[in-house]
């Protein structure tokens, strides 16, 4: 009886080791004769355990991490045995309170499944949502997409349904579904790990988006900075290609659909759906003017959804459990579940999927252990560089949408970047106006010039030039971003400078040449 | 390509293709129809097989695309990705990101820079490394990061990066 064992294959495993770690177990298993299956699982998002190995004992996962090259020799000594107090033992996975606690739902199969096995998606509930779909009219379909409240992931908060009803609505022969894998913010992987770890999943709320308003080509616009996904969800096309999930009449129905998968070039703007649009078409990534919106006039000029990844991958469970099931969860206008990652300085960082109304403070502490440095924490940036830096006082804001907003911060893509009190949040503020600056499409002024000048003016404070006179410019330049960019880069990048200036007023005092 | 030298942009006085270049690009170019908007999977087609776009490659892919030079070098230009001279033996990305920087990429981008005496878009004098700025590699809870050749290192410190580079030297 072979003894499957699992190694991740995701980057954030790889990148600690998981290769090294899956190939020594090989060799160790060969030498000594043990009979193992290796399975490249995705991973759970208990990235401070990676490479987290896991192995079934027929009555449970047990895990053992973090896991090193020189700690697989000593785990074939106690035999994978789960009761051995082997110093990295997790005991069984399910149990482990960091998990447990979660709502996992688009995140179910994470880690549970190879991510390239059609008989491990099926296994685990896939298809099943896209099977009651094709059940249905594309209005219908559509309906409980809305129902679900179901909103756009990426980070506008979009009611989805809205945007497929507009995309139904137009009388087109071509309609497109394009999938905004641009997912370029710091503190954010929750649409690389579904990339890697549940590919299928993607496919399949593509499918439901393409018979719900008739579109019969998909492209996924993937980052060039993540070239395992890449590889992986190649696979995965060939595979669902070759099973008949893809292609012309996908498993027998009248729906012809099939997806190309794109790779960016390092342009941040490009997750901006309209500058991604132009990506696709070989442009530069400029953006467009809205209207005409991507529904109505999107890729090539035709009706086109475009989804953020965890928006798409939300969708296959609404059409297992229903509108309402996915409704229920959440708290205000924030309905279903959020996969939360965090990140940064912080000591059990990871995927968090939950229900909104979680407390940052409870992510932070209950589930994040603190900072990684030991250190208080200062500073949390939530939503990516065009979120805002909340200090202490702001920790008991629940995630949900409007929540953020009110205190003019911004849930985003749910990403949480954490920093200690070492922080120096003057130069955190010059980084948004230069990262700014260096990722601008350069199509509207604000933008293009004030980010530049944004970083001088942050610079002039910082040696204590005209201090009050340039921090006084700083906020005007900032209210002219905010209200005259063309799009959320130049649009919001005053964010996280504002509420620099407003938290850590201290930190703006005049800093010696040297440093600068 | 001179070592220590800026190697971004295009340049009017760039050598032409020798002929298993200009192969690469032509079959590139082969791979895909032609389209406009096979324009960005065409430069990866010859980045990957180059390593870099050659500037003598723009009026090929222009004609094979009926789009003009300045087209195409607009749309080179534009993308981070794309580098316009050919890199050293390895390219080392660091991530200058906010969880990044939370957990001390600052510092270890000072170190590297000062190791191998170059700045951003430039290769080491010895043509071993050359080295990059990107920001996330997806790999935040695990910072900081850095991208050696396609493959993600995380929880980088200085030992950490200094043997990677080590590495590079002695792999060559």
């Amino acid at each position: 009886m072979s003894l499957r064992i699992f190694v991740p294959r995701d980057t954030s495993a790889l990148a600690c080791g998981a290769d090294a770690v899956a190939e020594k177990i090989r060799s160790v298993a060969r030498d000594q004769c043990v009979d193992v299956t290796i399975v490249r699982n995705g991973s759970r998002g208990l990235c401070w355990l990676e490479p987290l190995v896991e192995v079934d004992m027929g009555e449970g996962r047990y895990g053992f991490g973090p896991i090193h090259v020189s700690d697989v020799a000593g785990l074939f000594e106690i035999g994978f045995a789960r009761a051995a107090a082997h110093p990295k033992a997790l005991g069984l996975i399910d149990e482990i309170p960091w998990l447990k606690r979660q709502h996992r739902q688009c995140f179910l199969r994470n880690g549970i499944t190879d991510p390239l096995s059609l008989e491990d998606y099926r296994a685990l509930g896939g298809w099943r949502g896209l099977e009651n779909a094709l059940q249905m009219a594309p209005t219908s379909i559509v309906q409980q997409v809305t129902e679900s409240g179901l909103r756009g992931r990426g980070g506008a908060a979009f009611p989805c349904g809205i945007k497929w009803q507009t995309v139904l609505d137009q009388a087109a022969e071509q309609k497109y579904i394009v999938c905004n894998a641009d997912e370029g913010d710091s503190g954010t992987f929750s649409d690389r790990m579904i990339i890697e770890g549940d590919p299928f999943r993607l496919i399949e709320g593509m499918l439901i988006a393409a018979i719900a308003v008739g579109a019969n080509k998909g492209y996924v616009y993937l980052r060039s900075e993540y070239p395992l996904a890449q590889r992986v969800f190649d696979e995965a096309l060939r595979r669902a290609r070759n099973a008949g999930w893809l292609g012309r009449n996908i498993q027998n129905t009248r729906y012809d659909f099939d997806i190309e998968l794109r790779i960016g070039a390092g342009a941040y703007i490009c997750g901006e759906e309209t500058s991604l649009l132009e990506s696709l078409e070989g442009r530069r990534g400029q953006v467009r003017f809205k209207p005409p919106l991507p529904a109505i006039k999107g890729l090539f000029g035709q009706p086109t959804v475009i989804n953020n990844v965890i928006t798409l991958a939300s969708v296959p469970d609404i059409f297992v459990h229903g509108a309402e099931w996915y409704r229920d969860m959440g708290m205000g206008r924030s309905r279903g579940t959020l996969p939360i990652q965090l990140a940064g300085n912080i000591q059990r960082g990871g995927l968090i999927e939950l229900a909104f109304g979680v407390s940052l403070r409870e992510l932070l502490y209950d589930f994040g252990g603190g900072s990684a440095s030991g250190r208080p924490i200062r500073a949390v940036q939530v939503g990516g560089p065009l979120g805002a830096y909340l200090p202490a006082s702001q920790f008991d804001t629940p995630i949900d949408y409007e929540s953020f907003a009110a205190i003019d911060a911004m849930l985003g893509h749910g990403g949480i970047v954490v920093f200690d009190d070492t922080v120096d949040m003057a130069e955190q503020a010059r980084f948004s106006m230069e990262f700014c600056a260096i990722e601008s499409c350069g199509k509207c002024t604000p933008c293009r010039i004030g980010s530049t000048r944004g970083v001088e003016v942050i610079d002039r404070i910082r040696s204590g030039v005209e201090a009050d006179a340039n921090k006084e410019l700083l906020k005007s330049l900032c209210d002219t971003m905010l209200h005259g960019s063309l799009c959320a880069l130049g649009g919001l990048t005053p964010l996280p400078v504002l509420s620099a200036l407003k938290y850590f007023p201290e930190d703006f005092k005049a800093v010696s040449q040297a440093v600068l | 390509m001179k070592p220590g030298r800026a190697g971004a942009g295009t340049s009017l006085g760039a050598a032409v293709l020798d002929s298993a270049e200009h192969a690469k690009v032509i079959a590139a170019i082969a791979s895909f129809d032609s389209r406009q908007d096979q324009l960005l999977p065409i430069l990866h087609g010859i980045q990957d097989a180059l390593g870099f776009v050659p500037p003598n490659s723009i009026p090929l892919i222009a004609s094979a695309l009926n789009l003009s030079r300045a087209e195409v070098h607009g749309v080179i230009s534009f993308y981070h990705h794309f580098r316009s001279a050919a890199p050293g033996q390895h390219v080392l990305k660091l991530c200058r990101a906010e969880a990044c920087q939370a957990m001390g990429a600052r510092a270890i981008e000072s170190h590297v820079r000062s190791r191998l005496g170059i700045g951003f878009n430039e290769t080491s004098a010895d043509g071993t490394v050359t080295l990059e700025a990107v920001y996330c590699l997806g790999n935040c809870a695990c910072a900081p990061s850095a991208m050696l050749d396609d493959h993600v290192h995380g929880r980088l410190s200085i030992e950490v990066i200094d043997r990677l580079i080590d590495g590079c030297r002695e792999a060559g």
